[in-house]
Formats: C-alpha cells, structure tokens, sequence
C-alpha cells in the first residue's frame, strides 16, 4: 500500500498570478516530508494540488508511479487532515469516519472494523456518539486525522494540523503524530506547517519554500548545517543566524574575509579565485558563538540580555547594522553595557555570495579545528 | 436556531451582591427604555388595528355603522336559527362554503407556490453559490422580479398573459404548444396557475437570497473533505448541504408560507372576481367593502389571523424539538 509522489515542473496560476513556479520534488515511498516557508509562498497550494483540490496549471504529478493529474482526489489514494478539521458538524464522530467508507459500499462489518480500530488508536473511542461541536480541539483534531486513517491512504496530508491547538496540546499532538508514523511507516505522509519545531522533530525530509520556488530540500540537520543559501539559513534555527556583509580578501580553501568592521575571518568555505575581492556574506548560529577573553569573532557592548532559563540571549552591538545575538547556556552573569568578546568555531561558519548562494563547504576533519 | 441561543436566563444566587444586582437593575432599565419606541409603535400600527377587528367581529357592524353596532357573539362565525319544520339551518362563517372554497383556494395556492419557490430557489441559490465570472451582476439581476412592486408586476403579467395581445400565447403558438390562444387569467382552469406563476417569478430570488445566506455559513473545506471522501456531488447535497443548511431553509419556507397564507394584491390585480383564485384575504375585503358586511369581514379576517398565529406557534414549538443537537 505504499506510493512515492514524483513531481516536475509543476506549476500553479490563478488567473496571471503565478503562485508555484515549476517545483519539482521526488519523494519516497513512506517519507515524512515538510513542507516550510513563510505565510503566502505556496504551502497550501502545493499541498492541494496533490490532493487534486485544485488543477495542475503545468507540470506532472505522479503517485505510485502513474501520472494523476487529472484524477479525482477520492481517487488518489490520499487522505487529508484540514487546518480547520472541516468535520461534517451534522454527524457523529462515528458517523464522520464512516460516511467515506459507507458510501464507498464497504462491507458495514470491515466499516465497523476499520472505524474503531482508528478510534482506538487515537483514543477516541469514548467519543464516537458525540457530535464534533461537544468535542474539544484536540479531540476534533484527532477526529479529523481519524476520518483520514479509515480511509487507509497511500498518502497522508496534513495541512498545519496543529495550529488551532494551545501550545501544550500542540506538543502532545505532534508526539501523537510521529507515533502515527512509526505505526503507518508504509503511509507516505506530507505535512505542512509554519512551526520550525514541528519540521524539524517531525521530518525525515523538508522541504523549503518561499515564492513558489523551492530554496532547499534535506534532512533537518543538512539544513541545519548546511544551507544551500541564505534564505533557508536565516528560516531554519531560532533566532536566526547572524549574518554579516563582508568581502573576500583570499580565495581557496579555506578562505578569508574582511567584515565591515572588525578583524578577518577564515572561514571553511571553498571559494575559487574568481570571487577575490567579491561582496559576500558571512553567517554565524547565536548558539555557535561562545564568549571568549582573546580577540573574538565580534566585540561590542551588550545591549539586550533576555534570560530564559536554560539559555541566554545576548545581544550585542559591534557597529554593523544589526546588533549580533549569541544564545549562552544556562543562566549566565552578564551586564547590560559590559563589553563582551564572542567567537566560534571555523567550520560553523557559512560563507554565500552576492547572490545569498552558500559556497562549497571545506571537507576537513574535526580534529584539525 | 436563534430560538434556542436567544434566551438569556438570569438566574439570582442567594449570595449575590447588592451592586452586582442593582447593576443587573439598571440594565433592565436601559434595555426597557430601548424597547419602549418599539412596544409603542408596534402597538399602534398593529396591535390597535387587530384588537379592533377582532372586536368588530363580534359585533353587528357595518360600514355606514361602524359606531353604532352592537355585540352579537359568535353569530358571525357560526350560528343557526330552528324552522318551524324543525329542520336546522346553519349560517355564520363555517357554514359559507364561499369561505370554505377561500380557504381552500389560500391554502392550495400556499403550498404549491412556497412548495414551487423552495425548489427553484435552491437550484438558484446553488448556482449562485459557485463562483464564476460576473456572479455579482446576476446576483444583484436576480432580484429584480422582487423589486418590483406587486401591483406593477401584475398588470405586466396581466398584459403578457392577455388572450389576444399577449406575448405568452403568441410564443406557445409559434412552437406549437397550444392550438388556440387561451384566456390565461379569465378562464377557470388557467386562472390560478396564472396565478401561480407570477408569484413563483416573483418571490423565487427571495426564497433564493436566504437560502444562499444558508449556503455561504457552510465552510468550503467541508465540500473538499467530501470530496477527498469520494462522496459524489450530488450525495453530498443531499447528505452534507441540506442538513447544514435546513435551519435557513426552514426559517425560508416559514416567513414565505406566512407571507403567502395571506396574498392579496397579486391576485386582486390578475385575476379579479375569479372564484377560482379568490383567497382569505381578497374575500375579506370583498365583504369589508364591496357587501358593506364589516363585521363578516372582521370574522374572516381575525379566523385568517388566527390560523396564521397557529402555524407560527407550531412551527416555533416543532422547531425546538428538531433543532436541540440537531444544527451547530
Ligand atoms: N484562490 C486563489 N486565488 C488567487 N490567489 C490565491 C488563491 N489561493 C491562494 N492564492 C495565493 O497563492 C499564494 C500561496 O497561497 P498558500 O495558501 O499556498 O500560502 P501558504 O504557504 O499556505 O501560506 P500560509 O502559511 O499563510 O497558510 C498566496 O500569495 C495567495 O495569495
Ligand atoms: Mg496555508
């Protein structure tokens, strides 16, 4: 029961506006994959157009190996979890699961079968004579993911299932979610959401969007340490990566730069010969930067100390633009308007060009830092 | 379904604060205040004039002696009088078979037009549901037949069903529907479908505005789950659509059947003297004015008053039971 989705060049237009420009995706046979980026670059859309809720303007879509562009939803073998639930208000719980098989003429014995094994492995069962309205959130939540299980999907989508939910809910939903995972690992599931932390723990795979276009996908941690450019730098991790313009004063392996203000850095980047003297930027993780007594990475006052308990964030202004945040662990001692020195490692370092393109990272093994 | 959200019981605790009531005080006040221009006005307009009727028709009243008449019971509505034969003879309101036949003419036509109305207004409003270009032109077109007042469409119609000048059986003769022209309004047969099918051009983009109101509370994502779902389209109107929107349909039908139980212009205007189509409310007026019998008229009046107070009530009271649990 399994189906890997393949897309290419598929394209999205309401009218002249073009929402998706040509993504082009190839995801496994069970994957977990992510769909992320900021509100308006698409999400939604590109999920519906797997769903087959909206048309395919350009472009192939595939599941399991045959092209679906013109088929139907019901026919896809998919199942999907609404932002909004969208339970039907005028029937039972039971009834919301049942009324796809029912009239798919299933047999009522395998409908009955079906219906309370999903309720039992949501913990619904107590609640399958209630109507959605008497029903919490968290419980219509895990109604709707219900309805979506009966109908035993090749594809499981979920569009920011867990955004009506309060925050302690949302955790415990989105546990539920990876153990649904684990349990269905034959279910190829796509997911979307604007929650970094949902990405991130719930992924095999993300995949960044912004614009229509697709920035980056991979792993959470290739994202993580190696952006592909600076948009998916700054989107994945919070609080965003500092980032400094800087030029190139020596190309190769590894290369120097010159900030705007403050001393040189080498960073771990491969950088050919034609960028010597290039505009580029530079960027550092808040939680990559540690204070130090030697000369640091940056100098400067701190402006800002907000403590959360397990860590502190520190802002710090050096003169550039943006003040530079470094995330401490624990609850440290430091003074607003004490002069601070951080510094990080070489290899935490990310280097793009004028382009906000990441240039190569040095291969080199941890012990030569 | 505002029936069952717009009670708002206040109920005293013993250990209620004295500020906390004199609050609850003062906001009763206020709220009297605000309801007393409308108790004022309702009362004028509607509550003297019916008070009045119904006391005229207790009485012996006529219009050359409105003040002068005296009460006579329930002779209007029902009375009898012993020959010397011993034979019975009935007379009063419920013994009239012209009444009868009005009534009978009022509730045919009720329920085929609101019937006709119903259905017609939800493939409209069904179709101006779905978006495509220029729906708010056609939207707003829709409700021209309902903009335009009784009288003028009436005699529109009248004119469009004419026997000799009128554009309807000039078309049906062309296509060959019928094989002389016919008296649409005049003759007894066609006289109410007439009727009956200048009120349904006139009050379908009613019907159909309220039932759209119904089908616009209903969320887009649930036609979607339901079509992830495979329900087929028209399973889903029957199954999805229809229970979501019953509590606006009802509410629909309810205020076009009340409306309907007491039409009066349209007829009067199309088909006049046609005993065919004469309703409660036009037999009413005959004897108010044209027979001189005032107080005859209040009888039928105030029976039309109380049948249509009977049909609110039982709606209101079957649609509490429905609608508990029943809607969102
Ligand atoms: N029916 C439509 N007609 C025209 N434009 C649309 C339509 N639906 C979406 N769009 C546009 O397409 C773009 C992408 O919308 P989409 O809903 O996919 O965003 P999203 O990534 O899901 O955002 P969010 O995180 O806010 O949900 C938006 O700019 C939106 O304005
Ligand atoms: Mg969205």
């Amino acid at each position: 029961m399994a189906a890997g989705l393949k897309l290419k060049q598929v394209k999205k237009a309401y009218g002249s506006v073009q929402v998706l420009h040509g993504i082009d995706l190839d995801i496994k046979s069970g994957e977990f994959v992510v769909f992320v980026g900021p509100s308006g670059c698409g999400k939604s859309t590109l999920l519906r157009l797997i769903a087959g809720l909206e048309d395919i303007t350009e472009g192939t879509l595939e599941i399991g190996g045959t092209v679906v562009n013109t088929l139907p939803p019901s026919k896809r073998g998919i199942a999907m979890v609404f932002q909004s639930y969208a339970l039907y208000p005028h029937m039972t719980v039971y009834e919301n699961m049942a009324f796809g098989l029912k009239l798919a003429k299933a047999l009522p014995g395998e409908q009955d079968k079906r219906v309370r094994e999903a309720a039992e492995m949501l913990q619904i069962t107590p609640y399958l004579d209630r109507l959605p309205k008497q029903l919490s959130g968290g419980q219509r939540q895990r109604v709707a993911i219900g309805r979506a299980i009966v109908r035993d999907p090749k594809v499981f989508l979920f569009d920011e299932p867990l955004s009506n939910l309060d925050a302690a809910l949302r955790v415990a939903t989105r546990l539920e979610i990876a153990k649904l995972h684990e349990r269905m690992a034959d279910t190829t599931m796509i997911y979307v959401t604007h929650d970094q932390v949902e990405a991130m723990t719930l992924a095999d795979r993300i995949v960044v969007l912004n614009y229509g276009v697709v920035e980056q996908v991979g792993t959470p941690m290739e994202l993580y340490h190696t952006p592909d450019n600076l948009f998916v730098a700054r989107f994945i991790g919070s609080p965003a990566m500092n980032i400094v313009s800087a030029t190139i004063t020596s190309a190769g392996a590894p290369a120097t730069v010159q900030p705007d203000t403050g001393n040189p850095v080498t960073v771990n980047a491969d950088v050919a010969a034609t960028y010597l003297d290039a505009k580029a930027t530079f960027g550092v993780r808040p939680e990559d930067l540690t204070p130090t007594d030697g000369p640091g990475l940056f100098t400067g006052t701190v402006s800002i100390v907000e403590k959360l308990g397990e860590v502190t964030l520190v802002y710090l202004d050096t003169g550039l633009p943006d003040p530079i945040t470094v995330k401490i662990d624990g609850d440290v001692d430091i003074a607003k308007g004490a002069r601070l020195s951080v510094t990080a490692p070489a290899d935490r370092l990310h280097l793009f060009d004028e382009n906000g393109v990441a240039f190569p990272r040095m291969r080199l093994s941890r012990a030569a830092e | 379904m505002a029936s069952t959200q717009s009670t708002i019981r206040i109920v005293p605790t013993g250990h209620a604060k004295r500020a906390r009531s004199e609050l609850m005080r003062q906001r009763l006040r206020a709220a009297g205040w605000f309801l007393v221009p409308m108790l004022v006005a309702l009362a004028i307009v509607a509550g003297w004039p019916l008070l009045r009727t119904i006391y005229f028709s207790f009485t012996n009243a006529s219009l050359t002696n409105l003040y002068g008449a005296e009460l006579i019971g329930f002779k209007n509505y029902l009375n009898w009088t012993v020959l010397k034969s011993g034979r019975v003879i009935w007379s009063g309101l419920l013994a009239d078979p012209v009444w009868w036949n009005a009534v009978w003419n009022t509730v045919r036509f009720s329920v085929i037009s609101v019937t006709l109305e119903t259905i017609l207004g939800t493939v409209v409003a069904l179709v101006l549901n779905a978006e495509f270009k220029g729906r708010g032109i056609v939207r707003a077109a829709i409700l021209i037949p309902w903009a335009i007042p009784t009288i003028v469409s009436a005699r529109m119609w009248g004119w469009m069903l004419n026997d000799q000048f009128g554009i309807i059986n000039d078309v049906l003769l062309m296509f060959g529907l019928i094989d002389h022209k016919i008296a649409w309004t005049a003759s007894s047969d066609t006289a109410m479908i007439a009727v009956l099918i200048v009120d349904v051009w006139k009050t379908t983009p009613f019907m159909a505005l309220l039932i759209l109101a119904g089908l616009q509370m209903v969320p887009r994502d649930i036609y979607e789950a339901a079509a992830i779902d495979g329900v087929h389209p028209v399973k889903t109107f029957w199954r999805v659509t229809l229970p979501l929107v019953r509590p606006a349909l009802m509410v629909a039908v309810i205020f076009r059947l009340l409306d309907a139980m007491r039409i009066f212009d349209l007829i009067y205007v199309l088909t006049p003297n046609s005993s065919q189509t004469k309703t409660i409310s036009v037999l009413a007026r005959e004897n108010l004015i044209d027979f001189d019998k005032f107080a005859y008229g209040s009888a039928q009046s105030t029976m039309l008053f109380l049948i249509i107070a009977l049909m609110t009530i039982l709606y209101i009271w079957l649609g509490k039971v429905r609608f508990d649990g029943g809607d969102r």
